[in-house]
């Protein structure tokens, strides 16, 4: 099975970077990063958020009250590869890191606002849910096609280059991704320009229903960092301390100047793709179960308690309360309005052309009832 | 004023405007050291250096895709793609992502990107080294698409195009990069975009044509004046936004319109021109609107001559519009 396989079969050696165990204890000789523990703890308060915040989702998506929704459960701490970054740097995400938008200090009524894609999303409703975009965070407009942020990333690093800042960019991806053209136009950029960008590929199993092994005949993902002149790293995606450690080192070597890196974080996509999926259907039901017993938030918790830095009554306060700013972002959100009609035509061009303008009028001119998509 | 051709035009646009603005780079296959297979960056790697005048390895989707990148976080990228019919590569980069940044961003990301490419036939280069691909763009909402006929429009727009917010694709007419001499200024000067040109004024008939078009409307117009028929051509200069007022006050006076155009005929610009015309002014019209084209086939190498249109064919749908 793939979701085995990934760890290396027993006896091999393994080139997974990990610093703790399945119960959150760190592994014998291995160094702890040191992390402060304000930042530590809050890591782990986000990723908190991130989980409470898909569960929620998704139970509204299944009640009819929300179109679509996107979990990452069990992928959270490859979210934080961002934690180690400045705010200067850049990020162009994929669609399953909710936790680096809660990190870099998108609110939760942004994220709900723009699920609504109602009058106050931050991209005034024009996409499904969970392509959001903050450029105020420097979190770059997600895309469906998956791979096109990847070459956009390393044009970011290159300008950031030649206009002499030291910024990074960081992009995400999943394995599925690393089957795209744009993945190796991206790459290959990158390495010939020695651009400041880190490349995570988030391995979690699945591309929908394709398993990685069909992506690839490589022995794994990192190893196809060699081809581009650059180092590639594994790292087990599900132990935060481990992805904190390989993040900061290559996001300082870019910023050395001494070009990209591509780690791979091995993680594994618990629930469907989306609430579109239906994984009963592809994958052995007993897969996930592997995975639960490695599950990120388990071991950082693990980890923080062993060091006294976390205890039962704080997380129960913080989940309540997290649980509160969603049901009243909701009922914030119930009140919004869709954007104005005439929004339509903004922001195609920076100015409204002939041709829109035309056809703006014709819009407003129309004789309507109530729209049955309008909220509110 | 200096006389130029429309590579020394476009390439005097380059320059002009990265010594002025330090934010500018070129970036493509050959647009270093080489100056651009047509040589229209031609000294700008010795003036501005590797960093701002880049040879990239050899991958549109990468040209467009980083160039991306570079205008989102405050570069004003110029990226020259070898040929029109290489473009393909990057459609998606073009069509899905730099076309729609600025709107499925709310606003927040504006991506000005600049994208020159050289178009169309005659240079028997056969149908990879010929295309006209303006529809599919004009046909992506978010882009502009802007194509010059002469060298003095080729710099005027250039410049307006650069220094403007949008991102826009700007169609070279290679089979004239050369031939087509014109006097330019030396100094720095913009021509609106969206706004066509009346190159040359009659009472009968309106030609419609852009880019290597012109020059053959122009020639048609010239052997109909000696067969005593007035012609009046319009440039359009600009593809998206197109300029309805100019064309229709034009149409309107001669009552009598015909397109042409290289690229294939089905679904081909004059179609939409035909449609937003007969929309606004049928009642001036005197016959159908005509097209004279490329054919719906795949751009042909020997016999690239009966593919493209031409004067004779050009004014045997003048006449038929005359007779009809």
């Amino acid at each position: 099975m793939v979701a085995i396989s990934q760890y290396g079969a027993p006896g091999e050696p393994d080139d997974l970077r990990r610093v703790l165990d399945d119960d959150g204890k760190p592994l014998p000789g291995v160094k702890v990063p040191s992390i402060p523990e304000a930042t530590l703890t809050r890591i782990f308060e986000v990723m908190l958020l991130t989980r409470i915040m898909d569960d929620r989702m998704m139970r509204l998506q299944r009640q009819g009250r929300l179109g679509f929704y996107m979990k990452s459960i069990g992928e959270e701490a490859s979210h934080f590869a961002v934690a180690p970054l400045r705010n200067g740097d850049w990020i162009f995400p994929s669609y399953r890191e909710q936790g680096a938008w809660f990190w870099r200090g998108y609110t939760v009524q942004n994220f709900i606002d723009q699920l609504f894609g109602n009058e106050d999303d931050p991209i005034k409703g024009r996409q499904m849910p969970v392509h959001h975009s903050a450029n105020w965070l420097n979190l770059v407009s997600i895309s469906s096609p998956v791979g096109t942020q990847i070459p956009q990333a390393v044009g970011a690093a290159y300008a950031a280059k030649v206009m002499g800042k030291d910024d990074v960019s960081m992009v995400y991806f999943g394995e599925g991704t690393s089957s795209t053209g744009e993945f190796h136009v991206g790459m290959n950029f990158a390495g010939v320009w020695k651009a400041p960008c880190v490349f995570i590929c988030r391995n979690n199993g699945w591309a929908i229903s394709v398993p990685s092994t069909t992506q690839t005949a490589a022995k794994t993902f990192a190893s196809k960092a060699v081809g581009y002149g650059m180092p590639g790293i594994r790292v087990d995606g599900n132990d935060l301390l481990a992805v904190w450690q390989v993040a900061s080192e290559a996001i300082e070597r870019a910023r050395a100047g001494e070009g990209p890196t591509l780690i791979e974080a091995l993680t594994y996509r618990v629930q469907g793709h989306s609430s579109s999926d239906d994984p009963s259907v592809y994958r052995d039901p007993k897969e996930p179960e592997i995975w639960e017993k490695k599950d990120p938030l388990n071991r950082l918790r693990g980890y923080l308690r062993h060091k006294g830095m976390w205890n039962e009554a704080r997380e129960t306060e913080l989940s309540a309360q997290y649980n509160q700013e969603i049901t009243d972002a909701l009922a914030a959100s119930d009140g919004k309005h869709a954007p104005p009609i005439e929004s339509i035509f903004d922001d195609v061009y920076e100015e409204l052309p002939w041709n829109l303008r035309e056809q703006r009028e014709y819009l407003m001119a129309q004789a309507r009832s109530k729209n049955p998509h309008h909220h509110g | 004023m200096p006389t130029m051709n429309i590579i020394e035009a476009v390439r005097d646009a380059l320059r002009m405007q990265m010594r002025a603005d330090k934010r500018v780079v070129v970036l493509g296959e050959d647009v270093g050291k080489f100056g651009g297979v047509f040589r229209a960056t031609s000294g700008l790697f010795d003036e501005f250096g590797g960093e701002r005048v880049i040879d990239t390895p050899l991958a549109e989707a990468g040209i467009i895709g980083t160039a991306i990148g570079m205008a989102l976080y405050g570069l004003r990228p110029v990226p020259e793609i070898q040929f029109g019919d290489f473009i393909f590569p990057a459609f998606d980069q073009i069509v899905n992502e730099l076309a729609k940044f600025r709107y499925r961003s709310g606003g927040q990301y504006p991506c000005p990107v600049v994208i020159r490419t050289p178009v169309g036939g005659g240079i028997r280069g056969g149908h990879y080294h010929s295309q006209s691909p303006e529809t599919l763009f004009i046909h992506t909402p978010g882009l502009k698409v802007v194509a010059p006929s002469n060298p003095y429009d080729a710099k005027g727009l250039l410049l307006a195009c650069m220094r403007q917010n949008d991102p826009v694709l700007f169609m070279e007419p290679k089979r004239i990069y050369r031939a087509s001499k014109g006097e330019v200024p030396e100094g720095d000067y913009v021509l609106e975009i969206g706004k066509a040109s009346v190159t040359r004024e009659g009472s009968q008939v309106t030609l419609l044509a852009w880019s290597g078009m012109v020059s053959i409307a122009d020639e048609t117009a010239k052997q109909a004046e000696a067969a005593g028929i007035s012609v009046e051509v319009v440039d359009l200069r600009t593809l998206m936004p197109f300029d309805i007022d100019t064309i229709l006050t034009s149409v309107k006076k001669t009552g009598r319109c015909v397109i042409v155009h290289e690229a294939p005929r089905t679904c081909g610009f004059g179609a939409e021109l035909i449609a937003s015309i007969q929309e606004r002014a049928m009642e001036y019209l005197e016959a159908p609107i005509m097209r004279v084209t490329g054919f719906d086939t795949p751009f042909p190498y020997s016999l690239e001559h009966e593919y493209m249109p031409n004067p004779d064919r050009v004014l045997g749908a003048i006449r038929q519009t005359l007779e009809w």
